[in-house]
């Protein structure tokens, strides 16, 4: 079979749409951090979960370490039960705070870990001991304006 | 009335019965269609290799438009670094595949459909069936998988040239910093969530574009007036099933 100027056209855009792909997958997307290849999970309960989606990324210090893989409610402790799935290249210890944040004054929620000392670590299963809820808005300007009112016959 | 309307009704359910069979047919024969390679080469060379243009072209005034509308609008929140995310996301998921598939429909489809329903107005499937030659494997089946495998590059194209539009508006027009514009694209862009869903939706509007065409070329009314009609029901149609199917696709992948 001889090769025509069809087959060439057609390889240069069988090529030129890998490249499309690569360059979703690569620039657009990041390939490396999104996708933890080696995982384990833990578990959190929180009084109050705020806005916090399925997804949303769990930071120490700052860097992304693992991703909320799981939200369900525990109607006998009357607790969120979130499900932390942590890239197993990082351990905690197991007196871990965990505690929902905020990124900015309106972005996304997520977890954010504070370390404590303790000398054994966490494994896949535990759940953290501490943890602190999300920070209702409503509930905030509440106690503000409740301590307002409380300040006001003093002066 | 009523009559026309039962009749209506009665003609979409045997068409349909007839385009499944049809799909059936065509997966059936695929493989001795794949065994002359060429053919399936050439169909993707005219459906896809021509099409690249019009996909690039409109990808990239897509990107430029979105990054004109998106700035205007994140500015006013201060957050015009979020520009990248917005047409990164909007692209990958939706845009790439929807109006990439409906310009694939208008361009390389209505194409396919002529082609066939001219060669079955001129009696060359007949011919061919005379021939021993089977028309499904020799004709259909080459056309439909180079359409359901140009669709996805197409798509693919389309989302990037459209990204490269938003970055040219954004950061080489009006400004927008940009490392934030890659950085938090990358960060809100996930592989598996929102670029290969889109792809698979490419993939499935292809599979539905080509199957369409093709369909309606093998069905038409053998006279001039019917493969112009065909052609206007492939256009339409496939336009309506790349919609519904990505509104269904959608309220599967991306929910929660």
């Amino acid at each position: 079979m001889s090769r025509s100027t069809i087959d060439l056209w057609v390889g240069i855009f069988v090529l030129m749409g890998c490249a499309a792909i690569l360059f979703l997958a690569l620039k657009v997307g990041n390939l490396s951090a999104s996708s933890f290849a080696e995982n384990y999970t833990i578990e959190a309960s929180f009084s109050n979960i705020g806005g916090l989606k399925v997804r949303a990324p769990v930071k120490v210090a700052g860097v992304v370490v693992g991703r909320v893989s799981d939200i369900r409610y525990d109607n006998e402790r009357f607790e969120a039960v979130v499900s932390l799935t942590l890239d197993s290249r990082y351990s905690f210890p197991r007196d871990t705070i965990g505690e929902i944040l905020t990124s900015g004054l309106l972005g996304e929620q997520y977890i954010g870990l504070e370390p404590g000392g303790d000398e054994r670590a966490l494994k896949a299963g535990d759940s953290l001991k501490i943890t602190q809820s999300a920070v209702v808005l409503e509930k905030l300007i509440g106690q503000f304006l409740f301590n307002k009112a409380a300040e006001a016959p003093q002066q | 009335m009523i009559r026309k309307l039962g009749a209506m009704v009665i003609d979409g359910v045997w068409r349909l019965g007839f385009a499944t069979r049809f799909l059936f047919l065509l997966l059936r024969y695929s493989g001795q269609s794949f065994l002359r390679l060429h053919l399936t080469l050439r169909e993707i060379y005219f459906s896809g290799v021509l099409s690249l243009l019009i996909i690039l072209v409109s990808g990239l005034f897509v990107g430029l438009v979105l990054g004109l509308q998106g700035y205007e609008t994140l500015q006013r929140y201060g957050s015009s670094e979020a520009l990248g995310v917005l047409v990164a996301l909007s692209l990958t998921r939706e845009l790439g595949p929807v109006v990439a598939g409906l310009l694939f429909a208008s361009r390389a489809g209505s194409a396919v459909t002529a082609e066939i329903g001219l060669m079955k107005t001129t009696e060359q499937l007949k011919a061919m069936d005379m021939m021993a030659v089977n028309p499904i494997a020799r004709v259909a089946a080459p056309r439909f998988w180079g359409g359901v495998i140009s669709m996805p590059i197409l798509a693919a194209l389309f989302s990037a040239m459209g990204i490269l539009g938003g970055w040219l508006i954004g950061v080489a027009f009006i400004g927008v910093d940009d490392g934030a514009f890659w950085s938090q694209m990358q960060a809100a862009v996930d592989i598996r969530y929102d670029i290969i869903n889109g792809v698979i939706k490419s993939f499935v509007f292809g599979v539905a574009v080509s199957l369409i065409a093709v369909f309606e070329g093998y069905d038409c009314v053998p006279t001039a007036e019917g493969v112009s009609r065909a052609i206007t029901r492939t256009v339409v149609s496939s336009a309506l099933a790349i919609l519904a199917l990505d509104f269904v696709l959608t309220s599967f992948m991306f929910r929660g």
